[in-house]
Protein backbone atom coordinates (compact mmCIF):
# COMPACT_ATOMS: atom_id res chain seq x y z
CA UNK A 1 0.00 0.00 0.00
CA UNK A 2 2.95 1.97 1.01
CA UNK A 3 4.09 1.67 -2.38
CA UNK A 4 1.08 2.50 -4.16
CA UNK A 5 0.84 5.67 -2.60
CA UNK A 6 4.52 6.99 -3.24
CA UNK A 7 3.68 5.97 -7.10
CA UNK A 8 0.65 8.00 -6.78
CA UNK A 9 2.25 10.73 -5.44
CA UNK A 10 4.61 10.84 -8.39
CA UNK A 11 2.15 10.31 -10.44
CA UNK A 12 0.48 14.04 -9.65
CA UNK A 13 3.51 15.41 -9.14
CA UNK A 14 4.59 15.07 -12.67
CA UNK A 15 1.47 15.52 -13.99
CA UNK A 16 1.12 18.95 -11.80
CA UNK A 17 5.13 19.56 -13.01
CA UNK A 18 4.17 19.03 -17.15
CA UNK A 19 0.79 20.68 -16.74
CA UNK A 20 2.45 24.25 -15.63
CA UNK A 21 5.53 24.01 -18.16
CA UNK A 22 2.66 23.22 -20.65
CA UNK A 23 1.07 26.42 -19.18
CA UNK A 24 4.12 28.59 -19.85
CA UNK A 25 4.60 27.69 -23.36
CA UNK A 26 1.12 28.47 -24.34
CA UNK A 27 1.46 31.70 -22.81
CA UNK A 28 4.40 32.52 -24.55
CA UNK A 29 2.54 31.68 -28.05
CA UNK A 30 -0.86 34.06 -27.43
CA UNK A 31 1.33 37.21 -26.82
CA UNK A 32 0.65 38.65 -30.54
CA UNK A 33 3.16 41.20 -32.15
CA UNK A 34 -0.15 42.91 -33.64
CA UNK A 35 1.09 46.49 -33.65
CA UNK A 36 4.60 46.46 -32.75
CA UNK A 37 7.59 46.83 -35.51
CA UNK A 38 7.46 44.60 -38.37
CA UNK A 39 11.28 43.67 -37.59
CA UNK A 40 10.08 42.24 -34.11
CA UNK A 41 11.61 38.89 -32.73
CA UNK A 42 8.49 37.38 -31.88
CA UNK A 43 6.46 35.42 -34.65
CA UNK A 44 3.32 36.57 -35.75
CA UNK A 45 0.74 33.65 -35.66
CA UNK A 46 -1.09 33.34 -38.61
CA UNK A 47 -4.58 31.59 -38.38
CA UNK A 48 -5.57 29.38 -41.75
CA UNK A 49 -8.30 26.62 -42.31
CA UNK A 50 -8.07 22.79 -41.67
CA UNK A 51 -8.90 21.88 -45.00
CA UNK A 52 -10.12 24.17 -47.96
CA UNK A 53 -8.34 23.04 -51.24
CA UNK A 54 -6.57 24.83 -53.34
CA UNK A 55 -6.00 27.87 -50.34
CA UNK A 56 -4.99 25.60 -47.57
CA UNK A 57 -4.79 21.91 -47.22
CA UNK A 58 -2.23 19.29 -45.83
CA UNK A 59 0.11 17.72 -48.34
CA UNK A 60 -0.26 14.12 -47.15
CA UNK A 61 3.46 13.06 -48.05
CA UNK A 62 4.92 15.86 -46.35
CA UNK A 63 3.15 16.69 -43.95
CA UNK A 64 3.22 20.29 -44.63
CA UNK A 65 0.10 22.64 -44.89
CA UNK A 66 0.29 24.13 -48.62
CA UNK A 67 -1.74 26.17 -51.18
CA UNK A 68 -2.17 29.40 -52.44
CA UNK A 69 -3.10 31.30 -49.48
CA UNK A 70 0.00 29.66 -47.67
CA UNK A 71 2.17 30.80 -51.08
CA UNK A 72 0.32 34.01 -50.83
CA UNK A 73 1.05 34.79 -47.46
CA UNK A 74 4.57 33.71 -47.62
CA UNK A 75 5.44 36.20 -50.09
CA UNK A 76 3.89 39.16 -48.04
CA UNK A 77 5.92 38.07 -44.81
CA UNK A 78 9.04 37.81 -46.95
CA UNK A 79 8.38 41.27 -48.11
CA UNK A 80 7.55 42.41 -44.69
CA UNK A 81 10.53 40.80 -43.53
CA UNK A 82 8.42 39.18 -40.60
CA UNK A 83 8.80 35.91 -39.09
CA UNK A 84 5.42 33.90 -38.22
CA UNK A 85 4.04 30.31 -37.50
CA UNK A 86 1.16 29.25 -39.10
CA UNK A 87 -2.23 27.63 -36.93
CA UNK A 88 -4.39 25.64 -38.57
CA UNK A 89 -7.77 25.97 -36.92
CA UNK A 90 -11.12 25.41 -36.95
CA UNK A 91 -12.53 28.36 -39.82
CA UNK A 92 -15.68 29.37 -36.98
CA UNK A 93 -13.03 30.08 -34.74
CA UNK A 94 -10.57 31.83 -36.30
CA UNK A 95 -12.44 35.69 -36.30
CA UNK A 96 -12.97 34.84 -32.21
CA UNK A 97 -9.58 34.03 -32.38
CA UNK A 98 -8.82 37.29 -34.21
CA UNK A 99 -10.83 39.44 -31.39
CA UNK A 100 -9.11 37.30 -28.29
CA UNK A 101 -5.65 38.21 -29.73
CA UNK A 102 -4.77 34.28 -30.11
CA UNK A 103 -3.75 34.95 -33.75
CA UNK A 104 -2.39 38.33 -35.44
CA UNK A 105 -3.67 37.07 -39.05
CA UNK A 106 -6.16 34.95 -40.67
CA UNK A 107 -6.41 33.62 -44.28
CA UNK A 108 -8.31 31.18 -45.06
CA UNK A 109 -10.31 32.01 -48.27
CA UNK A 110 -12.46 34.52 -46.22
CA UNK A 111 -15.00 35.95 -48.14
CA UNK A 112 -14.99 39.64 -47.10
CA UNK A 113 -18.62 40.29 -45.58
CA UNK A 114 -20.05 43.25 -43.45
CA UNK A 115 -20.70 41.01 -40.30
CA UNK A 116 -17.40 39.98 -40.68
CA UNK A 117 -16.04 43.91 -41.01
CA UNK A 118 -17.99 44.64 -37.36
CA UNK A 119 -15.22 42.66 -35.92
CA UNK A 120 -12.20 42.14 -37.60
CA UNK A 121 -10.11 44.45 -40.59
CA UNK A 122 -9.51 43.00 -43.49
CA UNK A 123 -6.90 43.97 -45.84
CA UNK A 124 -7.83 44.64 -49.75
CA UNK A 125 -8.85 41.60 -51.43
CA UNK A 126 -6.85 38.87 -52.55
CA UNK A 127 -8.85 36.67 -55.25
CA UNK A 128 -12.23 36.89 -56.53
CA UNK A 129 -14.82 34.26 -56.37
CA UNK A 130 -18.14 33.26 -56.00
CA UNK A 131 -20.36 30.16 -55.11
CA UNK A 132 -20.54 27.10 -57.63
CA UNK A 133 -23.35 24.38 -57.06
CA UNK A 134 -22.29 20.94 -57.09
CA UNK A 135 -24.17 18.08 -57.99
CA UNK A 136 -23.01 13.37 -58.26
CA UNK A 137 -22.04 13.16 -61.53
CA UNK A 138 -24.96 11.03 -62.77
CA UNK A 139 -27.59 13.91 -61.51
CA UNK A 140 -29.79 15.04 -64.94
CA UNK A 141 -32.45 16.83 -63.08
CA UNK A 142 -30.23 20.01 -61.67
CA UNK A 143 -28.76 21.92 -64.11
CA UNK A 144 -28.42 24.99 -62.01
CA UNK A 145 -29.43 26.83 -58.80
CA UNK A 146 -33.09 27.67 -60.10
CA UNK A 147 -33.70 23.68 -59.84
CA UNK A 148 -33.02 22.99 -56.44
CA UNK A 149 -36.94 23.41 -55.87
CA UNK A 150 -37.57 20.35 -53.34
CA UNK A 151 -34.08 19.22 -52.68
CA UNK A 152 -31.39 18.79 -50.14
CA UNK A 153 -28.50 20.89 -50.19
CA UNK A 154 -25.55 20.47 -47.89
CA UNK A 155 -22.50 23.14 -47.39
CA UNK A 156 -20.31 24.39 -44.89
CA UNK A 157 -21.54 26.06 -41.13
CA UNK A 158 -20.85 29.56 -40.92
CA UNK A 159 -19.87 30.65 -44.68
CA UNK A 160 -21.43 32.75 -46.84
CA UNK A 161 -22.23 29.84 -48.84
CA UNK A 162 -24.38 28.76 -45.85
CA UNK A 163 -26.37 32.01 -46.07
CA UNK A 164 -27.02 31.47 -49.50
CA UNK A 165 -28.13 28.24 -49.47
CA UNK A 166 -30.77 28.83 -46.58
CA UNK A 167 -32.13 31.67 -49.13
CA UNK A 168 -32.38 29.57 -52.41
CA UNK A 169 -36.27 29.43 -52.84
CA UNK A 170 -37.87 26.04 -52.34
CA UNK A 171 -34.72 23.62 -51.10
CA UNK A 172 -36.57 21.52 -48.83
CA UNK A 173 -33.55 21.14 -46.26
CA UNK A 174 -30.20 23.02 -45.50
CA UNK A 175 -27.78 20.58 -44.21
CA UNK A 176 -24.54 22.31 -43.05
CA UNK A 177 -21.29 20.36 -41.86
CA UNK A 178 -18.52 21.56 -39.67
CA UNK A 179 -16.14 21.28 -42.64
CA UNK A 180 -17.02 21.02 -46.35
CA UNK A 181 -15.45 17.26 -46.74
CA UNK A 182 -18.27 16.21 -44.77
CA UNK A 183 -20.68 17.94 -47.28
CA UNK A 184 -19.06 16.76 -50.08
CA UNK A 185 -19.10 13.01 -48.70
CA UNK A 186 -22.50 13.22 -48.13
CA UNK A 187 -23.21 14.38 -52.02
CA UNK A 188 -21.43 11.58 -53.33
CA UNK A 189 -22.90 8.80 -50.37
CA UNK A 190 -26.56 10.14 -51.20
CA UNK A 191 -27.10 12.30 -48.24
CA UNK A 192 -27.79 15.52 -50.17
CA UNK A 193 -28.42 16.38 -53.70
CA UNK A 194 -26.42 19.49 -54.39
CA UNK A 195 -23.62 21.05 -52.57
CA UNK A 196 -23.24 24.50 -52.96
CA UNK A 197 -20.09 25.90 -52.25
CA UNK A 198 -16.94 28.23 -52.63
CA UNK A 199 -16.04 27.90 -56.85
CA UNK A 200 -12.42 27.09 -56.01
CA UNK A 201 -12.37 24.77 -53.82
CA UNK A 202 -15.42 22.72 -56.15
CA UNK A 203 -13.83 23.30 -59.12
CA UNK A 204 -11.26 21.86 -57.54
CA UNK A 205 -12.39 18.98 -56.08
CA UNK A 206 -14.64 18.22 -58.86
CA UNK A 207 -11.31 18.16 -60.92
CA UNK A 208 -9.59 16.02 -58.41
CA UNK A 209 -10.26 13.82 -55.47
CA UNK A 210 -14.05 14.23 -56.93
CA UNK A 211 -13.38 13.31 -60.67
CA UNK A 212 -16.11 11.16 -62.21
CA UNK A 213 -18.28 11.08 -58.70
CA UNK A 214 -19.15 15.03 -58.72
CA UNK A 215 -19.83 17.56 -61.37
CA UNK A 216 -20.74 20.96 -61.20
CA UNK A 217 -23.32 22.46 -62.68
CA UNK A 218 -24.83 26.34 -63.83
CA UNK A 219 -22.91 29.44 -63.47
CA UNK A 220 -21.20 31.07 -61.21
CA UNK A 221 -23.60 32.51 -58.10
CA UNK A 222 -23.00 35.91 -55.89
CA UNK A 223 -19.50 36.98 -56.74
CA UNK A 224 -17.48 37.49 -53.82
CA UNK A 225 -14.49 38.42 -52.49
CA UNK A 226 -11.77 37.01 -50.32
CA UNK A 227 -9.41 38.83 -47.81
CA UNK A 228 -7.14 38.54 -45.21
CA UNK A 229 -8.33 39.17 -41.78
CA UNK A 230 -6.85 41.28 -38.68
CA UNK A 231 -7.98 42.12 -35.04
CA UNK A 232 -9.43 45.49 -35.45
CA UNK A 233 -7.30 48.33 -35.60
CA UNK A 234 -4.09 46.25 -36.30
CA UNK A 235 -1.03 47.66 -38.17
CA UNK A 236 -0.13 45.36 -40.21
CA UNK A 237 -3.47 46.16 -42.60
CA UNK A 238 -1.58 48.96 -44.05
CA UNK A 239 1.12 47.28 -44.75
CA UNK A 240 -0.02 43.96 -46.61
CA UNK A 241 -2.08 46.62 -48.60
CA UNK A 242 0.96 48.32 -49.72
CA UNK A 243 2.40 44.53 -50.76
CA UNK A 244 -0.48 43.28 -52.36
CA UNK A 245 -0.64 46.02 -54.57
CA UNK A 246 2.74 45.45 -55.68
CA UNK A 247 2.40 41.91 -56.09
CA UNK A 248 -0.40 42.63 -58.40
CA UNK A 249 1.70 44.66 -60.51
CA UNK A 250 5.45 42.74 -60.50
CA UNK A 251 3.92 39.45 -61.56
CA UNK A 252 4.42 37.89 -57.93
CA UNK A 253 0.51 37.81 -57.92
CA UNK A 254 0.30 36.38 -61.34
CA UNK A 255 2.92 33.38 -60.33
CA UNK A 256 1.52 32.02 -57.51
CA UNK A 257 -2.31 32.26 -59.13
CA UNK A 258 -1.25 30.12 -62.20
CA UNK A 259 0.65 27.58 -60.00
CA UNK A 260 -3.12 26.94 -58.26
CA UNK A 261 -5.33 27.79 -60.54
CA UNK A 262 -3.65 26.17 -63.83
CA UNK A 263 -4.45 29.88 -65.39
CA UNK A 264 -3.51 33.72 -65.45
CA UNK A 265 -6.19 34.92 -62.83
CA UNK A 266 -9.33 36.39 -64.39
CA UNK A 267 -9.25 39.32 -62.53
CA UNK A 268 -7.25 41.51 -60.25
CA UNK A 269 -9.63 42.11 -57.14
CA UNK A 270 -10.74 45.55 -57.10
CA UNK A 271 -9.78 47.51 -53.40
CA UNK B 1 -9.87 47.96 -18.72
CA UNK B 2 -13.28 46.58 -18.25
CA UNK B 3 -14.76 49.62 -20.33
CA UNK B 4 -13.40 47.87 -23.51
CA UNK B 5 -15.96 44.64 -22.73
CA UNK B 6 -18.39 44.35 -25.10
CA UNK B 7 -20.74 41.52 -23.69
CA UNK B 8 -24.48 41.26 -25.71
CA UNK B 9 -26.26 39.25 -23.52
CA UNK B 10 -29.49 39.76 -25.49
CA UNK B 11 -27.76 37.85 -28.78
CA UNK B 12 -28.18 34.51 -26.66
CA UNK B 13 -32.01 35.43 -25.42
CA UNK B 14 -32.74 36.16 -28.53
CA UNK B 15 -30.98 32.63 -30.34
CA UNK B 16 -32.98 30.73 -27.53
CA UNK B 17 -35.23 29.37 -29.96
CA UNK B 18 -33.00 28.19 -32.17
CA UNK B 19 -30.84 26.36 -28.92
CA UNK B 20 -33.62 24.71 -27.34
CA UNK B 21 -34.17 23.20 -30.93
CA UNK B 22 -31.11 21.67 -30.36
CA UNK B 23 -31.74 20.58 -27.11
CA UNK B 24 -34.60 18.65 -28.53
CA UNK B 25 -32.53 16.32 -30.25
CA UNK B 26 -29.86 16.43 -27.75
CA UNK B 27 -32.53 14.94 -25.29
CA UNK B 28 -33.89 12.38 -27.51
CA UNK B 29 -30.79 10.98 -29.22
CA UNK B 30 -29.42 10.26 -25.58
CA UNK B 31 -32.81 8.71 -24.21
CA UNK B 32 -33.42 6.59 -26.85
CA UNK B 33 -29.57 5.97 -27.47
CA UNK B 34 -29.50 5.03 -23.24
CA UNK B 35 -32.48 3.45 -23.81
CA UNK B 36 -31.19 0.90 -26.28
CA UNK B 37 -27.74 1.08 -24.97
CA UNK B 38 -29.56 -0.41 -21.36
CA UNK B 39 -30.62 -3.44 -23.14
CA UNK B 40 -27.55 -4.28 -25.11
CA UNK B 41 -25.77 -3.39 -21.95
CA UNK B 42 -27.25 -5.97 -19.96
CA UNK B 43 -27.04 -8.83 -22.28
CA UNK B 44 -23.45 -7.90 -23.01
CA UNK B 45 -23.00 -7.99 -19.08
CA UNK B 46 -24.65 -11.13 -18.03
CA UNK B 47 -22.64 -12.67 -21.27
CA UNK B 48 -19.43 -10.96 -19.22
CA UNK B 49 -20.32 -13.36 -16.44
CA UNK B 50 -21.63 -16.11 -18.68
CA UNK B 51 -19.21 -19.27 -18.07
CA UNK B 52 -20.00 -19.99 -21.24
CA UNK B 53 -16.77 -19.74 -23.07
CA UNK B 54 -18.11 -18.28 -26.39
CA UNK B 55 -20.50 -15.67 -24.86
CA UNK B 56 -17.98 -14.76 -22.14
CA UNK B 57 -15.18 -13.96 -24.99
CA UNK B 58 -17.70 -12.35 -27.51
CA UNK B 59 -19.25 -9.85 -24.98
CA UNK B 60 -15.50 -9.21 -23.50
CA UNK B 61 -14.44 -8.25 -27.33
CA UNK B 62 -17.42 -6.12 -28.00
CA UNK B 63 -16.99 -4.45 -24.28
CA UNK B 64 -12.96 -3.74 -25.35
CA UNK B 65 -13.56 -2.56 -28.96
CA UNK B 66 -16.39 -0.28 -27.79
CA UNK B 67 -14.50 0.77 -24.84
CA UNK B 68 -11.09 1.22 -26.84
CA UNK B 69 -12.30 3.54 -29.38
CA UNK B 70 -13.71 6.83 -28.88
CA UNK B 71 -17.08 7.44 -29.31
CA UNK B 72 -16.51 10.85 -31.91
CA UNK B 73 -14.86 7.94 -33.86
CA UNK B 74 -17.60 5.33 -33.67
CA UNK B 75 -19.98 8.43 -34.90
CA UNK B 76 -17.52 9.19 -37.97
CA UNK B 77 -17.49 5.49 -38.72
CA UNK B 78 -21.11 4.73 -38.63
CA UNK B 79 -22.42 8.05 -40.52
CA UNK B 80 -19.49 8.44 -43.49
CA UNK B 81 -17.63 4.28 -43.14
CA UNK B 82 -20.96 2.17 -42.80
CA UNK B 83 -23.45 4.51 -44.26
CA UNK B 84 -20.97 4.20 -48.00
CA UNK B 85 -20.89 0.44 -47.74
CA UNK B 86 -24.62 0.39 -47.57
CA UNK B 87 -24.88 2.76 -49.84
CA UNK B 88 -23.03 0.79 -52.03
CA UNK B 89 -24.65 -2.80 -51.38
CA UNK B 90 -27.97 -2.21 -50.33
CA UNK B 91 -29.01 1.33 -51.52
CA UNK B 92 -29.65 2.37 -47.75
CA UNK B 93 -28.69 5.09 -45.26
CA UNK B 94 -28.62 5.71 -41.36
CA UNK B 95 -29.73 9.60 -41.18
CA UNK B 96 -27.97 11.34 -38.98
CA UNK B 97 -29.66 11.17 -36.04
CA UNK B 98 -30.37 7.32 -35.83
CA UNK B 99 -26.74 7.08 -36.44
CA UNK B 100 -26.63 9.34 -33.16
CA UNK B 101 -28.81 7.10 -31.45
CA UNK B 102 -27.33 4.32 -32.38
CA UNK B 103 -23.61 5.62 -31.57
CA UNK B 104 -25.10 6.57 -28.09
CA UNK B 105 -26.86 3.08 -27.74
CA UNK B 106 -23.42 0.87 -28.73
CA UNK B 107 -21.52 2.79 -26.58
CA UNK B 108 -23.07 3.49 -23.83
CA UNK B 109 -24.21 -0.57 -23.88
CA UNK B 110 -20.33 -1.10 -23.91
CA UNK B 111 -20.06 0.93 -20.37
CA UNK B 112 -23.66 -0.62 -19.04
CA UNK B 113 -22.32 -4.14 -19.35
CA UNK B 114 -19.05 -3.06 -17.12
CA UNK B 115 -21.81 -1.75 -14.57
CA UNK B 116 -23.81 -4.62 -14.66
CA UNK B 117 -21.34 -7.04 -14.37
CA UNK B 118 -19.90 -5.36 -11.79
CA UNK B 119 -22.85 -4.88 -9.24
CA UNK B 120 -23.91 -8.60 -9.89
CA UNK B 121 -20.45 -9.64 -9.03
CA UNK B 122 -20.89 -7.69 -6.24
CA UNK B 123 -23.51 -9.95 -4.65
CA UNK B 124 -22.61 -12.27 -2.23
CA UNK B 125 -22.42 -15.59 -2.89
CA UNK B 126 -23.89 -16.85 -0.08
CA UNK B 127 -27.09 -15.32 -1.54
CA UNK B 128 -27.32 -17.51 -4.41
CA UNK B 129 -26.00 -20.31 -2.35
CA UNK B 130 -29.17 -19.76 0.08
CA UNK B 131 -31.59 -19.18 -3.03
CA UNK B 132 -30.32 -23.01 -4.63
CA UNK B 133 -30.40 -24.66 -1.10
CA UNK B 134 -34.20 -23.08 -0.80
CA UNK B 135 -34.95 -25.60 -4.10
CA UNK B 136 -34.98 -22.83 -6.35
CA UNK B 137 -33.43 -22.99 -9.71
CA UNK B 138 -30.13 -20.90 -11.55
CA UNK B 139 -33.09 -18.93 -13.01
CA UNK B 140 -35.34 -17.82 -10.55
CA UNK B 141 -32.27 -17.32 -8.10
CA UNK B 142 -31.07 -15.10 -10.57
CA UNK B 143 -34.40 -13.48 -11.25
CA UNK B 144 -35.49 -13.13 -7.55
CA UNK B 145 -32.72 -12.70 -5.14
CA UNK B 146 -30.07 -11.47 -6.91
CA UNK B 147 -30.85 -9.31 -10.11
CA UNK B 148 -33.46 -7.10 -7.79
CA UNK B 149 -30.17 -6.27 -5.72
CA UNK B 150 -28.19 -6.06 -8.27
CA UNK B 151 -30.21 -3.27 -9.78
CA UNK B 152 -29.98 -1.97 -6.61
CA UNK B 153 -26.55 -1.33 -7.26
CA UNK B 154 -26.06 -0.30 -10.62
CA UNK B 155 -28.17 2.79 -10.10
CA UNK B 156 -25.52 5.06 -9.17
CA UNK B 157 -23.20 4.02 -12.10
CA UNK B 158 -25.88 4.08 -14.75
CA UNK B 159 -27.14 7.73 -13.75
CA UNK B 160 -22.94 8.68 -13.93
CA UNK B 161 -23.80 6.61 -17.76
CA UNK B 162 -26.68 8.66 -18.38
CA UNK B 163 -25.36 12.35 -17.64
CA UNK B 164 -22.07 10.91 -19.97
CA UNK B 165 -23.79 10.09 -22.78
CA UNK B 166 -25.52 13.13 -22.90
CA UNK B 167 -22.60 15.29 -23.23
CA UNK B 168 -21.60 12.79 -25.79
CA UNK B 169 -24.06 14.01 -28.21
CA UNK B 170 -22.64 17.32 -28.45
CA UNK B 171 -19.62 15.48 -30.85
CA UNK B 172 -22.26 14.66 -33.20
CA UNK B 173 -22.62 17.83 -34.89
CA UNK B 174 -20.16 16.45 -37.08
CA UNK B 175 -22.12 14.20 -38.62
CA UNK B 176 -24.99 16.81 -39.45
CA UNK B 177 -27.08 16.55 -36.27
CA UNK B 178 -28.53 19.53 -35.15
CA UNK B 179 -28.23 19.16 -31.44
CA UNK B 180 -27.67 22.22 -28.74
CA UNK B 181 -24.02 22.60 -29.42
CA UNK B 182 -24.27 22.35 -33.01
CA UNK B 183 -26.98 25.28 -32.88
CA UNK B 184 -24.62 27.29 -30.46
CA UNK B 185 -22.35 27.48 -32.99
CA UNK B 186 -24.24 28.47 -36.08
CA UNK B 187 -25.28 31.42 -33.80
CA UNK B 188 -21.31 31.81 -33.10
CA UNK B 189 -20.49 31.69 -36.59
CA UNK B 190 -22.94 34.60 -37.81
CA UNK B 191 -22.78 36.89 -34.21
CA UNK B 192 -19.22 36.23 -33.31
CA UNK B 193 -20.77 36.22 -29.61
CA UNK B 194 -18.69 33.39 -28.95
CA UNK B 195 -18.65 34.05 -24.78
CA UNK B 196 -22.53 34.91 -24.36
CA UNK B 197 -23.63 31.90 -26.26
CA UNK B 198 -21.05 29.00 -25.20
CA UNK B 199 -21.46 30.32 -21.74
CA UNK B 200 -25.70 29.77 -22.32
CA UNK B 201 -24.81 26.34 -23.96
CA UNK B 202 -22.61 25.27 -20.77
CA UNK B 203 -25.42 26.45 -18.65
CA UNK B 204 -28.03 24.26 -20.56
CA UNK B 205 -25.99 20.85 -20.54
CA UNK B 206 -25.58 21.97 -16.67
CA UNK B 207 -29.84 22.48 -16.20
CA UNK B 208 -30.55 18.89 -18.23
CA UNK B 209 -27.09 17.17 -16.61
CA UNK B 210 -28.54 18.97 -13.00
CA UNK B 211 -31.82 17.47 -13.93
CA UNK B 212 -30.66 13.74 -14.03
CA UNK B 213 -28.49 14.06 -11.47
CA UNK B 214 -31.46 15.29 -9.17
CA UNK B 215 -33.68 12.77 -10.44
CA UNK B 216 -31.00 10.12 -9.80
CA UNK B 217 -30.89 11.37 -5.75
CA UNK B 218 -34.48 10.92 -5.65
CA UNK B 219 -34.46 7.28 -6.47
CA UNK B 220 -31.50 6.17 -4.68
CA UNK B 221 -33.69 7.54 -1.85
CA UNK B 222 -36.99 5.77 -2.81
CA UNK B 223 -34.59 2.39 -2.96
CA UNK B 224 -33.16 3.30 0.53
CA UNK B 225 -35.12 0.28 1.75
CA UNK B 226 -32.45 -0.66 4.46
Amino acid sequence: MKLFKKLFLLVVVLALVFGLTACGSTAEKDTASGDADNKDVAKIVVGCDTSFVPFEFLNESTGEYEGFDIDMWDAIAQELGVEYELKPMDFNGLIPALQSGSIDVAIAGMTIKDERKEKVDFARAYYDAGLMVLVRADNEDIKGVDDLNGKVVTTKTGTTSYDYSIAVEGVKEVKPFPNIDGAYLELINGGADAVIFDSPNVLYFAANKGKDRVKPVGELLDGQQYGIAFPKGSALVEDVNTVLEEMFVNGKYDEIYEKWFGQKPLSIPSA
Amino acid sequence: MLENLNLDWSIPINSMPLLLSGIKWTIIIAAVGLFFGFIIGAVVGLGRTSKNKLLFWLSTIYVEAIRGTPILVQALYLYFGVNQVLQQTVGFRIGSETAGIIAIAINSGAYIAEIVRGSIQSIEKGQVEAGRSLGLSSFKTFYYIVWPQAFKRMIPPLGNQFIISLKDTSLFAVIAVGELLRQGQMVVATTFAAFEIYTVVGLLYLVLTLTISLVLRRIERRLEVD
